[in-house]
């Protein structure tokens, strides 16, 4: 298994490294060590392969990650996974802003607090966090599903589109056009199936809350001009 | 973007590394902005003196023979001289004296702060250029704020460099750009604050300021901040004897703090703080928006 010491090796040969893998199965595990806070780390992963970062990471960890694994053992600076494609995505500490944001695809797994703008214009990607949300999360999210075991912060989903939010605690606000809806069978075992694969045990998906879109703002509609 | 760092000390013995560890701290926020840099560090206070800190674009022409230039008013002081700046310590009571006589004497000559305790130093150029200038890291201190700056809101130059200091041993640093600085400075110059720039953040700075002179305490004024400023801004703050943080609501410039048993300590970035001592068992966090954060050495005696 490749170490890598961002403390001697240059941040753009492990990324380098990272994106001369071929394409097609294979086992190939990297570890990163000393990441001290910086930025890019792991972006830009095309091939199936397993990253551990040992430590905390700046701005846009494993950014537009495509079919990779990336685990950091710490906390995670603004945009992590931003624009995931697929793959899986877990930060053992906190998340700074915008993680996860525009994501395509893949599972991004926060297992500390999101702050602001979590899943901001989602496109597909699975964001399940085992903390808080900040304020304005999943904004224009249009579509995947942000599931948060704790509270989430002002203006929830403000002008969402068609992603899905699963709230356990509380909701500080909602925004503009994002209202709670019923829970039907088929949320309860997308919700079942998410949990399942973001590690999260002992928790039921009858303890959440569905929100999505009223569906006002999406088409403009001159009646609804005074909402915007 | 802009780079702030900020660093209270709980742990006395850490005192004479205060301005290495800032020093350090700042350096990494280079790439946040490269126009220009500063530090304002707490030392300690002398009994019955106060330090005037002062800047000069002619430094050699504007320090000879100043203090000689200030006794024959009867105003004694002690001159040290670092580069661009030098700190004069005069009695107590002498501090407006002092700089009425210094605007008349030596016109060309910039107040940065003055204070009980504090010292501060800026120019343009990069952290390790500034730094190495001023030998900040030798400076012990208690407390110490630092900025590198990327100028949008006002020119590049000395005093558009951050901290800025506005009342006697307070100083701001700020990361992102005030909206209603222009109405607010006319309102502030209607209350008596005078203003050496045309910058935002000096109006942040003397807002504070005004606020305090009103009996507020650093938490208090920066509350009041929250209703009254509009714009964008992470802010840290300084006074004699407290430290305080606040974002606003929309919080997009960054901030991360760390707290141990040792200290508080802020960086624009993680990237920051990874050199302070204990950082691995420190609880680090993101700060709330819209929320004041504040450490005060007299109220925590």
């Amino acid at each position: 298994m490749p170490v890598i010491d961002l403390a001697v090796t240059p941040l753009r040969d492990l990324n380098s490294a990272l994106h001369a893998i071929p394409p097609g199965p294979n086992d190939i595990a990297f570890e990163v060590v000393n990441p001290r806070g910086s930025h890019s780390v792991a972006v830009g992963i095309d091939a199936p392969v397993a990253v551990d970062v040992k430590g905390s990471v700046g701005y846009y960890c494993a950014g537009m990650n495509d079919g990779g694994s990336v685990t950091v053992h710490g906390s995670a600076g603004p945009g992590v996974a931003e624009n995931m494609m697929s793959g899986k995505v877990v930060i053992e500490g906190d998340a700074s802003q915008y993680a996860g944001a525009t994501g395509r695809g893949g599972l991004l797994v926060i297992k500390g607090n999101a702050a602001s703008r979590c899943g901001i214009s989602m496109k597909g990607i699975d964001i399940v966090v085992h903390g808080n949300i900040g304020h304005m999360s999943a904004f224009m999210g249009q579509s995947g599903h942000l599931v948060v075991l704790g509270d989430a912060g002002d203006a929830l989903g403000d002008s969402l589109y068609e992603a899905k939010l699963f709230v356990r605690g509380t909701v500080k606000s909602l925004g503009s056009d994002c209202i709670e809806k019923e829970m039907r069978p088929e949320h309860l075992s997308k919700l079942a199936e998410l949990l399942e694969r973001a590690g999260v045990k002992g928790v039921r998906p009858e303890e959440f809350k569905r929100y999505g879109s009223a569906r006002k703002l999406y088409n403009f509609n001159i009646d609804n001009a005074d909402a915007y | 973007m802009c780079g702030i760092v900020g660093l209270f000390l709980k742990d006395r013995s850490l005192e004479p590394q205060l301005g290495a560890l800032l020093s350090d701290m700042l350096v990494t926020m280079t790439d946040r902005g490269p126009d220009s840099a500063g530090i304002a560090i707490y030392g300690a206070p002398s009994r019955g003196k106060a330090k005037i800190t002062i800047q000069s674009a002619t430094p050699g022409a504007d320090f000879a023979r100043l203090e000689g230039a200030l006794a024959e008013l009867d105003l004694r002081v002690g001159l040290t001289v670092k580069s661009t700046h030098a700190v004069l310590e005069v009695e107590a009571d002498k501090v407006d004296e002092t700089r009425a006589a210094l605007a008349r004497l030596r016109p060309g000559v910039r107040i940065m702060g003055s204070g009980d305790s504090i010292e501060i130093y800026k120019e343009t150029g990069l952290p390790k250029d500034v730094v190495a200038r001023f030998d900040v890291r030798s400076m012990a201190g208690t407390h110490g704020i630092g900025h590198t700056r990327m100028a949008t809101e006002s020119a590049v130059t000395t005093l558009g460099a951050h901290p800025f200091s506005t009342g006697a041993d307070q100083c701001l640093v700020h990361n992102g750009s005030l909206s209603n600085h222009n109405n607010l400075r006319r309102e502030l110059v209607r209350e008596g604050m005078t203003f050496e720039t045309q910058n935002d953040t000096e109006v942040a700075a003397a807002y504070l300021s005004a606020k305090l002179a009103k009996g507020e305490d650093l938490g208090q004024a920066l509350t009041s901040a929250l209703d009254d400023l509009d714009g964008f801004f992470t802010f840290v703050v300084g006074t004699k004897s407290g430290f305080g943080v606040v974002r606003d609501p929309i919080a997009c410039k960054p901030a991360v703090m760390a707290e141990t048993d040792r200290y508080v300590a802020f960086g624009s970035e993680y990237r920051a703080l990874v050199s302070l001592p204990g950082i691995e068992d420190a609880r680090v966090w993101e700060p709330e928006p819209a929320t004041v954060y504040f450490w005060d050495h007299e109220k925590a005696a």
